[in-house]
């Protein structure tokens, strides 16, 4: 019935060639025949509904293309049984049938390496697991995680780590986008320029900043010491930032904060990601409709006062996303860390443990000495923490953002 | 949302000392920005007497130094002592970004269409849970999916490098937002013609998506280019090694030779920066796009 209208279409004479569709449409009634044939017996509906979408596409291989014969060869003896699917209801299951097989090859590379393995994780952390399965020991991996101060110790390099980048990085990104948002020259370039740090590799961009921070040839303790002030040993120095701070205006600082060590890898993070950052607050301004400051300068309002009524809350909703994109991401923080240290010839989160976040710690204890329970068990807390952390932020979000 | 936007409508600003100060501000962020690639390749050009005397600028550009790098990893082609072709690590690379951006393609947009177009029952529930899979961190996943990737036989393989990596809810969200944008009336018309989905696809969504689809490979390529941690656990054999392995295996081996360190940290750096400049619009326009939508 539908036949007569596919006959015709001002489609066909568009830019793919039509023998292109050919192959497509033996593909499909090759598949729909299988499966046609498969499931004849079982089930028979189902047969008719790839029947049915057999037919669908026949309407083309009449036109004598490459593909037709084969595709004519391969329907083979299958008789019509439209009567029991037409209309409205078959082109309804004809679509359904049709979407799902538009998302199983997503689906199940989806499923088997991004869903199902969280599963397998959970499964995993409730055993003794050196490299292959050993005993059920139930919650025993997480207990023993949270019994030692590795774990507690790589929680605590994390919120340092989060406290150091996060808001930093958020603030300069936000003044580089108000400013490149201004009417100036250049600004293509110096937007570009922002945001290479961004596209380069970690692997290569750490090293270079490893050895950029090296204690004796360095140009950051080269400079340092040119203009007097005392040098630092960097990605070897596991003393505190104000322990070394105080010692060196003769201070007793009490509170040591995190290593010198972190610190370095702190400079990379900001460096890596304010350009990023200062990308997306730039869509964000661009996003503010300029009404209202036409509006508010009518009123009278200075440009502080532009930018700290309209544009920050106006803005909010960036921040929020930018943030929690941090602050997950320092969860997560591994490749920087890890080739700084090896770089630098320290051990991997080193200098005595004080760069190793909590993705460091769990690398080592799944990749460095293979206790896959242990690791996962403490992935999985790592998990809850995140998860933690994100309806945190989205219950303050709620409260905090404001929309246009 | 665009990032043109962001240039349409400039608050104007009238004092011109404050003009200066957002210049010289700018200025100085650039360079810092800069100033680590411009260190590293004049490192790259230093003699390692110059690197330890840490001389900032060389005397004369030694060249060699890339020449040197070079030679002592396998980053080209080469036959190993049995006479068998090792592709190296420039190729591995390629050969596997090849790959996963080819069939990043083919998933994503499929299963993009699907959410963006056709009608079939739990497609919000499916969506919501592709959407949620961006939640769980990589920490938790990579040691189930190690062991699935060596039951397989895939470790050691370029199979367990590629497949993993070949479908994403990143790139099937950003596809689908641009997808939804195309008007309806366009899919209504070429129903009456008689088309179907897949045809609608290819002949008129996707010529009309290119911008987006140049996203989605430029993306996928550059992860593909620079993944560094999964690739360090599958890939046990040199042979084997992508260009991020290589590199750190070249300078943990290569200890004080800072100069040809620096010069194969270019020679990684330098082909996603060429790429970068040629293709930054679509970039930073599909990063704002999907990162403030995301």
């Amino acid at each position: 019935m539908e036949a007569s209208i596919l006959q015709k279409s001002p489609l066909d004479g568009l830019a793919v060639p039509h023998c292109f569709f050919g192959f497509f449409d033996a593909f499909r009634d090759f598949w729909y025949n299988v499966l046609r044939r498969l499931s004849m017996g079982q089930f028979p509906q189902l047969g008719i509904l790839a029947w049915e979408l057999g037919k669908a596409g026949s309407h083309r291989s009449q036109k004598g293309t490459l593909m037709a014969g084969l595709s004519d060869t391969l329907r083979g003896d299958i008789q019509p049984r439209m009567e029991l699917f037409s209309g409205r209801r078959a082109r309804r299951a004809r679509e359904t049938l049709q979407g799902y097989l538009f998302i199983l090859p997503a689906t199940i590379i989806l499923l088997l390496f991004h869903f199902l393995p969280v599963f397998y994780a959970f499964y995993i952390s409730l055993h003794k697991w050196f490299i292959v399965k050993g005993d059920y020991v139930g919650l025993a991996n997480y207990t023993r995680a949270l019994t030692t101060d590795r774990f507690w110790n790589s929680l605590k390099v994390t919120l340092w780590y989060v406290v150091g980048t996060v808001p930093i990085q958020l603030l300069l990104a936000l003044v580089i986008a108000y400013l490149l948002f201004q009417k100036i020259r250049g600004k293509e370039g110096l937007r570009m320029v922002y945001f290479l740090p961004y596209v380069t590799s970690t692997v290569a961009s750490g090293a270079v900043f490893a050895k950029m921070f090296n204690p004796t040839f360095g140009p950051i303790n080269k400079a340092l010491d040119a203009i007097g002030l005392p040098v630092l040993r960097w990605m070897k120095e596991p003393r505190g930032i104000f322990t070394v701070m105080g010692e060196m205006w003769g201070i007793n600082v009490p509170f040591g904060g995190p290593s010198v060590a972190l610190v370095t890898v702190m400079f990379f993070v900001i460096w890596f990601w304010v350009g990023y950052d200062a990308t997306i607050f730039l869509a964000g301004l661009g996003a503010i409709p300029y009404e209202l400051y036409e509006a508010a300068k009518i009123d009278g309002a200075g440009r502080w006062q532009l930018f700290r009524y309209i544009t920050i809350p106006l803005l909010s909703p960036t921040t929020f996303f930018l943030s929690l994109i941090a602050i997950i991401g320092s969860f997560k923080a591994f490749n920087h860390v890890f080739i700084m240290a090896a770089a630098s010839a320290t051990e991997i989160g080193g200098p005595l443990r004080t760069t190793t976040t909590a993705s460091i710690l769990i690398y080592n204890n799944a990749f460095g000495t293979p206790t896959f329970g242990y690791a996962s068990a403490m992935s999985f807390l790592l998990f809850v923490l995140i998860l933690i952390v994100s309806m945190l932020q989205n219950y303050i979000g709620s409260k905090q953002v404001h929309y246009v | 949302m665009s990032v043109k936007a962001a240039t349409a409508k400039p608050v104007r600003l009238r004092i011109q000392p404050g003009r200066a100060f957002i210049y010289l501000f700018l200025i100085i962020g650039a360079s810092i920005a800069i100033f680590p690639f411009f260190w590293m390749v004049l490192t790259s050009l230093k003699t390692q007497t110059e690197v330890a005397r840490g001389a900032f600028w060389p005397e004369q550009f030694r060249w060699y130094n890339y020449l040197e790098a070079w030679s002592e990893a396998e980053w080209g082609p080469y036959f190993d002592h049995s006479g068998r072709w090792i592709p190296g690590y420039f190729l591995n690379t390629l050969f596997i970004a090849a790959c996963t951006v080819t069939a990043n393609l083919f998933t994503n947009v499929l299963a993009a269409y699907a959410f963006a177009r056709i009608r079939f029952p739990g497609k919000n529930v499916i969506f919501f849970a592709f959407l949620a899979t961006m939640m769980i961190p990589s920490e938790v996943t990579i040691i189930p999916n190690f062991l699935l990737v060596s039951k397989l036989g895939w470790v050691n393989n370029y199979l367990g490098l590629i497949v993993p990596w070949t479908a994403s809810v990143f790139y099937i969200f950003l596809l689908r937002q641009f997808f939804m944008g195309i008007p309806n009336e366009l899919y209504d018309a070429a129903l009456i013609d008689g088309c179907g989905h897949l045809r609608f696809l290819i002949q008129i969504v996707l010529p009309l998506s290119k911008a987006a689809l140049v996203t989605v490979v430029l993306l996928s390529f550059i992860g593909s280019w620079n993944s560094f941690l999964w690739p360090l656990i599958v890939a046990r054999d040199v042979a084997l090694y992508p260009i991020q392995v290589g590199l750190r295996s070249f300078i943990t081996e290569m200890g004080n030779e800072v100069q040809l360190m620096m010069a194969a940290a270019t020679f990684v750096i330098v082909p996603v920066l060429v790429l970068y400049f040629f293709t930054q619009k679509q970039f930073t326009e599909g990063i704002a796009t999907t990162g403030l939508k995301g």
